[in-house]
C-alpha cells in the first residue's frame, strides 16, 4: 500500500487507544511529594553551607523598602521537608478534595523551590522579587502562544505552528518598529505577521485537509528559513535601518505598581504584559461565557453537530486559526521590541513548542494554560539567576529544566485530560 | 478539487456513511487525499511543485538583493534594468547552486587541460555526503510515520548516535576494521535509546510524541554541550567546545578516493532504506507497524501489541537517526561540534513528507535536498545569497505537495481522475 | 406545512444512493419511509436537511419551490431533524445544546459580543419540555444522560426552532421497547398538534403501528407507497426485493462440555465506571447464547474483558476449562477464541488494507503466512482468494481496499478471518449491524453453522428478531448485570421488560443474592 502523506495518521487519541495499565495515580503522587521532602531534608538541609540566604523583597529604587528576609538554609529545608513529608502522608492516608490535592502538590512545590532556593544563595543575597518578575516577563510570550493554541483547538485545529509564528511576529516587529521608528506600528506589523501564517495553516489544514501536525511543522521550517534567509540577506546589512528598534519602555501602574512584592511583579511592566492580561481575560470570558465561544467549542467538540444547526465550522475554523496567529505574533514581538530589541535568528527558541505544552498543561482552558506557562516561566528565571550565583550545577543542566519540566508534565498529564474531541480532524463537507 | 464524495471524517453526516454503505467518513477523507496524491498524477505534481517551489524562491532571492532593489526604484523609467537584475541575481544564484551540487563546466573544461578529474565529481561527492544523514534521518521519520507516530526527535536521536560513536572513534583504541565497526554500532545503540525512551514514554503513559520528541531534541542539545565541556570529551588546548578527534581507525573509508569526501556512510544509507523498505512491505513486523498505524483498534482486536509496535517503531527509528550521527561523525566530520546536528532532524520530516511513506522516495528525496543544500553552499559563497534560503524552497515544496489542488490551481491543471480500478491497481502494487 | 420532494437523485461517484425520488408529506401526517440499510433513505433526509446537496430534483413546501444549501435554510423553512447519531455535544449541557446556533444573549456593555442567556435558555428547554411531556434536566452534562434522554433532547431542540415537520431517522434504533413506547406517544402528541413526521425506519411493526402512509425506498428508488395494514410479508417483500426468510433453520442444539465459564467477572468501562458487575454464566459446546440488552448496558466491555482487550477488576473467565483472565488478546485468540467486533470500521477492519491483509490480520506472523520474520505473500494471497470465494465476499480482487466494499461485504471478510481458523468460542457482537439482508443471511447461517459443528457462540445484539433467531439461549444484560437467563422460547413482551430493566423476577433476586445468574438458566 502507498502510504499518502500524513492524512493516514491514526486517530491516536481515542480513549481506547489509552487504555493500559498504570501504577496506582495516587501512590505514585505520594511518592513523588514524599520524595521531594526527602531531597528538602538530605539535598538541601543536610548538605547546606553556613550562612544565612537573603531572599530580596524590593528592587532597587522602590519607595517602600522591605528589608530582605534572611532565612537560614538548613533549618528551612529541614522544616519544609518535614512538612513536605506530612502533606505526603496526608496524600496517602486521607482522602483529599480535589481543591487539597491541588493546594498539597502547589504546597509541597512551593516548599521545594524554598528551599532550594535558600540553598543556593546561602551567604548570598538573591532578589526574589527579581527572580519573580523575571518569570512573569520570561512567560509572556509563552502565555500568548499557549492562547493562540487555545483558540486554535478548541475550534479544532491543531496549531503546532506557534512556534513560526512567534518568529514571524517577533522579526516583523523588529524590523517594521525599526523602519518605522514606531514601536506600536511594530507591534501591529507582529500581529498581522502573525495572523499571516495562521491563514496559511488555515488555509492548508481547512481548505486542503491537509494533516495539520504536517503543515505545523513545515510552517515551522518555513518561518526558520525565511526569517533566517532574510536576516543574513536583508537585516544584517541594514543593521541600523531596519533592525535596530527600540523597546517599549516600562509602564508603572500608578498605586498598583507601589504594593511590595506583587506590584512590581504584576504592574510594572510594559504594555505586553497588560495586552497579555487583556487577552487572557477576553479569551477565556469569550470562550466560556458568550455566544461566540459555544460556538466555537461545539466547533472544535463536534463539527457536525454545529452544522446541522446552522452554524459556519470552516468559518469559525478561519477565524480562530487567523486569530490565534495575531495572539502568537503578539507574543512574537515581546521577543524583540518587548525585550531584547533587535532581531536574531531563532529567537523564539523553541517558546513555541512549550506554549503548545502549557496547552496541554492547562487542559485547554486560558487560565490553565497561563498557568503552565508561567511555570516554565519560573523555571526559565531561576535557571537563569542560578547561572549568576555560580551553583555547583552546571548550567546546560539547568537549562534543560523547562524542557524536561515540559515532558514530564505532557507524560504526567495523559489520561486526565480531555483535548477538544474534533482537535486535528479536518472537517470535509459533503 | 474536493471529490463529491467526502463527508466529515469521524462523524459522517447521520448516515451517508450507512447509505452508501461502501467507505465510513473516516476512511473516505483519507481516501480522497489519496486520490488527490496518487492518482492526480504524482510525477507530475511532484515536479510541479518542485518547479513553484524554486520560481517562489527566485522572486525572494531577486526582490531581497540588495543589488536588484535600487533598480526597482527607478521601475517606471527602465523597467528593462530591473527587470534583467532581477533575472540576472536569482538564475545567477541557482546557476551557483547548480555548479555545487551536481557539476561545474569549469572543472570539467580544467580537467581536459591537465587539471584534478576529481575535482569534476566534487559537487556529486557534496550531494551524496549532504544526502547521507538526510536518507538516514528520512527514514527514522518515515518508519514511525507508517506506525502512525510523528517522530519529530530526528535532532536528539542524530546526537545520541553521534556522541556514542564519536566517543567510542576517539577515545577507544581499537584495531581497524573493528574500531569502525564498533563506532558505527554504538551510533546505532545511542540512537537506539533515545527512540526507545520516546516510544517507552508514549507506551506507558500516552504522551504526545510530537511534544516529548521536541523537547528531548533541546536535551539533547544541551546535553551534547555540556558533554563538550567534560575531560572525557574536550579536545586538549582548546577552549571552544569541541572533542577530541577520532582516529583514523574508525573513520569511515572514502568512495572515491581521499579528495572527495563521499563515504561508507552513503552505502550504509542506502543500505537502510533497503532493509526499511523490506521491514515495511514484507516483514511481519512491518505488517504489524502498518496496521497499528492505520488502525490501532483494529490492530488491538487482532491480538497485535500496540504498546511493543510503539515502542519497537521508535527504537528502530532512533537506531537510523543515530546511524546518521554517526555517519556525520565518522565519515566528514571526525569531532563533535555544538552545531553538529545541523537541521537534519527537521530537513527529514520534509524530505519523510515529500518521500510519501516509501524507502525510494526518501532517497530520491534526500538526494534532491542533499543537491539543494551542497549547491547552497557554493551558492552562498559565489553569490553572498544565505544559504537558509534551501530552507524555504524545502517548506515550500512540501506545502505544494501536501495540497496537490493547490498546485492544480496555480498550473491550471485538471485533476485527473481515474475508476476504482485504477485506485485499487494502485494500492495492489504498492502492497 | 405540506412537503413535496421531486425527482431528487444524488449519486456517490458511481453508486446512485438516490435515483428520482418522489415523496409528498402532508401535514399533520406521519409518513413513515421504510428501507434496509444503505437504501438511501438517511441520504435522502440529509438533502432535505441541507446537509447534502442534491445533484437533480426540486424540494417544494407549500407548494412553493426552495433550496436548502445548508442546515440553517431547512431550519429557518421549519424542517428540524433528530439524527440516527445525536448531533449533540457530549460536555455541552442540555441546555446550552439546545440553544447551540439559536443563542439569546444579554448585552455586555456596547460591544456586539454579548455574554450568553443561561436562564433564558434553561427556561426555553423546561416550557418545551413540560408542553409534550418530554422530561429533562436542563443542566445535565449531555455525554451522562441515557440515549433515550438524549434523544428527548434532539426532540426539544428541533421544537424550540418552531419546526413543523420533524424527521426522526432510525428513532428506535438505540431505545428498548419501553422507551420505544414513550416516544410513539410524544410522536401522537406532536401530530395531534399539527407537527409533520417523517418517521424513518427498518423495523416492520413499528410502521404498521404507527405511521399513516408508508413509503418503501429500495437501492435508492421509491418502490411503492402502502397503506399501514400492509402485512410484515408485504412489506418486507418490497423492502428487500424478494421473498425474505427472517430465521436461518437450526436444529436442535446437541450439547457439549462447557466452552467458555465466566466467574463473576467485573470490569471498568473506559472512564472508570463499573460497566460489568459480577457476571457469571456457562456456554456449552454446541450452544449460543444470546445476550440481549439495549446498547450501552455492558455487553461491550463484557466481550472486550473477555477477549483481552480490556482489563477484569474482579473474576475470571476459562476457555475449555484453561484460565485467560488476565492474559493478552493472542493468546486468547490462540486458545481458539474468535471474535467478530461490534464496530467492524473501528475494530474489526483496517480499511485502507487490501482484502487480502484484512484476512490475514490476526495470523500474519504464524506459519505458512510466515517464514521467520517475512511474510508469505504467496500463502496469503492463496488464502484471502479460497476465503473470497468460501465466503462470498463481493469483491473486485483480493487486492481491493476494504473500504471499497459494501458494509456487508465488509463484515463477512470479518466472519470470514474468524471462522476460517479453528475456533471453539466465537464471541461475536453485533454481527450484522448496518448490513443489507442478504449479508445478514449469510452470516446467520455461518453463525448456526459454526454452532453445529459444536463450537460455543457468545452473540451480543441489540436486535431481539436476530437474539431470537439464533439464540438457543437467552442472558439479558441490564447496567452491567445479567438480569435473566430465558430459553429461546421466552415471549418478546418479557424479553423487552427485562432489557428495560422492569420485572426481572428470578435472575436479578439471584443475582442480587450473589448467585451466579447461570444458576436461574433453564437446564
Amino acid at each position: 500500500m502507498t502510504t499518502t502523506l500524513a492524512p493516514s495518521l491514526p486517530p491516536a487519541a481515542s480513549p481506547r487507544t489509552r487504555r493500559r495499565r498504570r501504577v496506582d495515580k495516587k501512590t505514585l503522587g505520594g511518592l513523588v511529594i514524599g520524595v521531594l521532602g526527602l531531597v528538602d531534608i538530605v539535598g538541601f538541609g543536610l548538605e547546606a553551607r553556613s550562612g544565612d540566604a537573603r531572599l530580596g523583597l524590593t528592587l532597587a529604587g522602590a519607595s517602600v523598602h522591605l528589608s530582605p528576609l534572611k532565612l537560614p538554609p538548613g533549618p528551612t529545608a529541614i522544616v519544609a521537608g518535614v512538612i513536605t513529608l506530612v502533606l505526603a502522608a496526608l496524600w496517602l492516608r486521607a482522602e483529599l478534595g480535589k481543591l487539597a490535592r491541588r493546594a498539597v502538590i502547589v504546597g509541597s512545590g512551593m516548599l521545594f523551590m524554598l528551599s532550594f532556593l535558600c540553598w543556593a544563595s546561602s551567604g548570598k543575597t538573591m532578589s526574589l522579587v527579581g527572580l519573580l518578575q523575571s518569570s512573569v516577563d520570561r512567560s509572556i510570550p509563552i502565555v500568548l502562544g499557549a492562547l493562540a493554541g487555545c483558540l486554535c483547538e478548541r475550534a479544532g485545529v491543531v496549531n503546532i505552528a506557534i512556534e513560526g509564528q512567534l518568529l514571524f511576529g517577533a522579526f516583523a516587529g523588529a524590523m517594521v518598529a525599526s523602519a518605522s521608528h514606531s514601536l506600536y506600528l511594530g507591534l501591529v506589523a507582529a500581529a498581522l505577521a502573525g495572523a499571516l501564517l495562521g491563514l496559511i495553516l488555515a488555509l492548508f489544514a481547512i481548505r486542503y485537509a491537509v494533516n495539520q501536525i504536517v503543515v505545523g511543522v513545515v510552517l515551522n521550517v518555513l518561518a526558520t528559513g525565511l526569517t533566517g534567509y532574510l536576516y543574513d540577506r536583508v537585516l544584517v546589512k541594514y543593521q541600523n535601518t531596519l533592525n535596530s528598534p527600540a523597546v517599549f519602555s516600562r509602564i508603572s501602574i500608578p498605586l498598583l505598581s507601589k504594593i511590595p512584592i506583587v506590584g512590581p511583579v504584576l504592574f510594572d511592566s510594559s504594555i505586553f504584559l497588560y495586552l497579555t492580561y487583556v487577552i487572557l481575560v477576553a479569551v477565556q470570558i469569550g470562550l466560556f461565557r458568550t455566544r461566540w465561544g459555544l460556538r466555537v467549542r461545539a466547533v472544535g467538540e463536534h463539527p457536525v453537530a454545529a452544522e446541522t444547526v446552522g452554524i459556519r465550522v470552516l468559518g469559525i475554523r478561519y477565524a480562530n486559526v487567523m486569530l490565534g496567529g495575531l495572539v502568537a505574533g503578539i507574543g512574537g514581538a515581546y521577543l524583540t521590541i518587548g525585550s531584547v530589541g533587535p532581531f536574531g535568528k531563532n529567537v523564539s527558541s523553541g517558546k513555541g513548542f512549550i506554549a503548545l505544552a502549557a496547552v496541554i498543561f492547562g487542559r485547554w482552558t486560558p487560565i490553565g494554560a497561563m498557568f503552565g506557562a508561567l511555570l516554565f516561566g519560573f523555571a526559565d528565571a531561576v535557571q537563569n539567576i542560578l547561572s549568576v550565583l555560580g551553583t555547583s550545577i552546571p548550567s546546560d543542566f539547568l537549562l534543560m529544566i523547562p524542557y524536561v519540566a515540559t515532558i514530564v508534565v505532557v507524560a504526567g498529564m495523559v489520561g486526565r485530560v480531555r483535548p477538544p474531541k474534533a482537535d486535528g480532524q479536518p472537517y470535509v463537507k459533503s | 478539487m474536493t471529490p463529491p464524495e467526502t463527508p466529515p471524517p469521524e462523524t459522517p453526516p447521520p448516515d451517508v456513511a450507512a447509505d452508501v454503505a461502501a467507505e465510513p467518513g473516516a476512511e473516505r477523507w483519507r481516501s480522497a487525499v489519496f486520490d488527490a496524491v496518487v492518482e492526480g498524477n504524482t510525477v507530475t505534481v511532484t515536479f510541479l511543485a518542485f518547479v513553484a517551489a524554486i520560481v517562489v524562491g527566485g522572486l525572494l532571492i531577486a526582490f531581497t538583493d540588495p543589488n536588484v532593489l535600487p533598480k526597482f526604484g527607478h521601475f517606471f523609467s527602465t523597467p528593462g534594468a530591473a527587470i534583467a537584475a532581477a533575472w540576472s541575481s536569482a538564475s545567477g544564484a541557482y546557476t551557483a547552486m547548480f555548479r555545487g551540487a551536481i557539476i561545474d563546466i569549469h572543472t570539467v573544461s580544467a580537467a581536459f587541460h591537465g587539471g584534478s578529474i576529481t575535482a569534476v565529481f566534487e559537487p556529486i561527492s557534496e550531494t551524496l555526503v549532504n544526502a547521507t544523514p538526510l536518507i538516514l534521518t528520512g527514514l527514522a521519520v518515515m518508519l514511525p510515520f507508517r506506525c502512525g507516530l510523528f517522530n519529530i526527535g530526528g535532532t536528539g536521536q542524530f546526537i545520541g548516535g553521534a556522541v556514542v560513536a564519536g566517543w567510542i572513534g576517539f577515545a577507544l583504541q581499537l584495531p581497524p576494521v573493528v574500531h569502525v565497526i564498533a563506532a558505527i554500532a554504538g551510533g546505532l545503540v545511542g540512537g537506539a535509546v533515545c527512540g526507545w525512551l520516546v516510544g517507552f514514554l508514549r507506551a506507558r503513559t500516552g504522551a504526545n510524541e510530537v511534544i516529548v520528541t521536541i523537547m528531548f531534541n533541546y536535551v539533547a542539545q544541551f546535553l551534547l554541550l555540556y558533554l563538550l565541556g567534560t575531560h572525557a570529551f574536550r579536545r586538549p588546548k582548546r577552549i571552544d567546545p569541541i572533542s577530541r578527534v577520532v582516529h583514523g581507525t574508525a573513520r569511515m573509508p572514502h568512495l572515491l578516493g581521499s579528495t572527495l569526501r563521499v563515504n561508507f556512510g552513503f552505502i550504509l544509507a542506502i543500505g537502510a532504506a533497503f532493509a526499511v523498505s523490506w521491514l515495511i512491505k514484507r516483514s511481519t513486523v512491518g505488517f504489524e507497524f502498518r496496521t497499528i498505524g492505520a488502525n490501532p483498534d483494529a490492530a488491538r482486536a487482532a491480538g497485535m501489541n500496540v504498546e511493543r509496535g510503539y515502542i519497537v517503531v521508535m527504537l528502530v527509528a532512533g537506531a537510523l537517526a543515530g546511524l546518521a550521527g554517526a555517519a556525520v561523525v565518522l565519515g566528514t566530520d571526525y569531532s563533535l561540534t555544538p552545531g553538529i546536528y545541523g537541521s537534519y532532524g527537521f530537513d527529514a520530516i520534509t524530505v519523510a513528507l515529500l518521500g510519501r511513506g516509501t524507502s525510494l522516495g526518501v532517497v530520491l528525496a534526500s538526494l534532491l535536498f542533499g543537491a539543494l543544500h551542497a549547491g547552497g553552499v557554493q551558492m552562498q559563497a559565489a553569490t553572498q545569497t544565505p544559504i537558509d534560503i534551501v530552507i524555504v524552497i524545502q517548506a515550500l515544496i512540501v506545502l505544494f505537495i501536501a495540497a496537490p489542488p493547490l498546485v492544480r490551481t496555480i498550473f491550471r491543471l485538471r485533476g485527473q481522475r481515474s475508476g476504482p480500478e485504477k485506485r485499487a491497481a494502485l494500492k495492489v502494487v504498492g502492497a | 406545512m405540506k412537503l413535496e420532494l421531486r425527482g431528487i437523485t444524488k449519486r456517490f461517484g458511481s453508486v446512485v444512493a438516490n435515483d428520482h425520488i418522489d415523496l409528498t408529506v402532508e401535514p399533520g401526517q406521519i409518513h413513515a419511509l421504510l428501507g434496509e440499510n444503505g437504501a438511501g433513505k438517511s441520504t435522502l433526509m440529509n438533502i432535505l436537511y441541507g446537509l447534502t446537496r442534491p445533484d437533480e430534483g426540486e424540494i417544494l413546501i407549500d407548494e412553493s419551490p426552495v433550496a436548502f444549501t445548508r442546515p440553517k435554510d431547512a431550519i429557518a423553512a421549519g424542517i428540524g431533524m433528530v439524527h440516527q447519531h445525536f448531533m449533540l455535544v457530549p460536555v455541552f449541557t442540555v441546555a446550552e445544546n439546545v440553544v447551540l446556533g439559536d443563542e439569546r444573549t444579554r448585552r455586555l456593555g456596547p460591544l456586539g459580543f454579548g455574554l450568553l442567556d443561561r436562564r433564558r435558555a434553561r427556561e426555553d428547554v423546561l416550557r418545551v419540555s413540560q408542553r409534550f411531556g418530554l422530561t429533562v434536566d436542563p443542566d445535565a452534562l449531555v455525554e451522562n444522560l441515557p440515549v433515550g434522554v438524549q434523544q428527548r433532547v434532539e426532540i426539544i431542540k428541533a421544537l424550540l426552532r418552531d419546526a413543523t415537520l420533524l424527521i426522526l431517522d432510525e428513532p428506535t434504533a438505540v431505545l428498548t421497547p419501553g422507551e420505544t413506547e414513550d416516544l410513539f406517544a410524544v410522536m401522537r402528541s406532536l401530530k395531534e398538534s399539527g407537527h409533520s413526521i417523517v418517521f424513518i425506519t427498518h423495523k416492520l411493526n413499528e410502521v404498521q403501528q404507527m405511521a399513516d402512509t408508508i413509503t418503501v425506498i429500495r437501492q435508492g428508488k421509491v418502490v411503492g407507497s402502502m397503506p399501514p395494514t400492509a402485512s410484515d410479508e408485504e412489506l418486507a417483500a418490497r423492502m428487500v426485493g424478494r421473498a425474505v426468510r427472517l430465521a436461518p433453520e437450526k436444529a436442535a442444539a446437541t450439547l457439549g462440555e462447557i466452552v467458555l465459564s465466566v466467574e463473576s467477572l467485573t470490569v471498568s468501562d473506559d472512564l472508570g465506571n463499573t460497566a460489568v458487575r459480577g457476571v457469571s454464566f456457562d456456554i456449552k459446546a454446541g450452544e449460543i447464547l444470546g445476550i440481549a440488552g439495549v446498547q450501552g448496558n455492558g455487553q461491550t466491555e463484557l466481550c472486550e474483558a473477555l477477549v483481552g482487550l480490556r482489563p477484569a477488576v474482579d473474576g475470571r473467565f476459562a476457555v475449555r476449562g484453561r484460565d485467560l483472565t488476565g492474559h493478552a488478546t493472542r493468546e486468547i485468540l490462540h486458545a481458539g477464541v474468535g471474535y467478530v467486533p461490534e464496530d467492524r470500521q473501528a475494530e474489526g477492519l483496517v480499511t485502507e488494507f487490501t482484502v487480502a491483509e484484512n484476512l490475514a490480520l490476526d495470523r500474519y506472523d504464524q506459519p505458512p503466512y510466515s517464514k521467520g520474520l517475512a511474510l508469505n505473500l504467496d500463502v496469503m494471497n492463496a488464502a484471502a482468494t479460497d476465503q473470497v470465494k468460501q465466503f462470498d465476499i463481493r469483491t473486485e480482487s483480493i487486492g481491493s481496499p476494504a473500504s471499497s466494499l459494501s458494509g456487508g461485504n465488509q463484515q463477512k471478510v470479518v466472519v470470514a478471518r474468524e471462522l476460517s481458523r479453528s475456533v471453539g468460542l466465537l464471541i461475536a457482537s453485533q454481527p450484522t449491524r448496518g448490513v443489507d439482508v442478504g449479508s445478514i443471511e449469510f452470516v446467520h447461517r455461518r453463525i448456526v453453522e459454526v454452532r453445529n459443528q459444536g463450537s460455543a457462540v457468545l452473540l451480543v445484539s441489540t436486535e431481539l428478531d436476530e437474539i431470537a433467531a439464533l439464540a438457543d439461549r437467552i442472558a439479558v444484560m441490564y447496567e452491567g448485570e445479567i438480569v435473566a437467563m430465558r430459553s429461546a422460547d421466552v415471549s418478546r413482551e418479557e424479553l423487552g421488560l427485562l432489557m428495560a430493566g422492569g420485572g426481572a423476577g428470578a435472575g436479578a433476586s439471584a443475582s442480587a443474592a450473589g448467585e451466579p445468574a447461570s444458576a436461574a438458566a433453564p437446564a
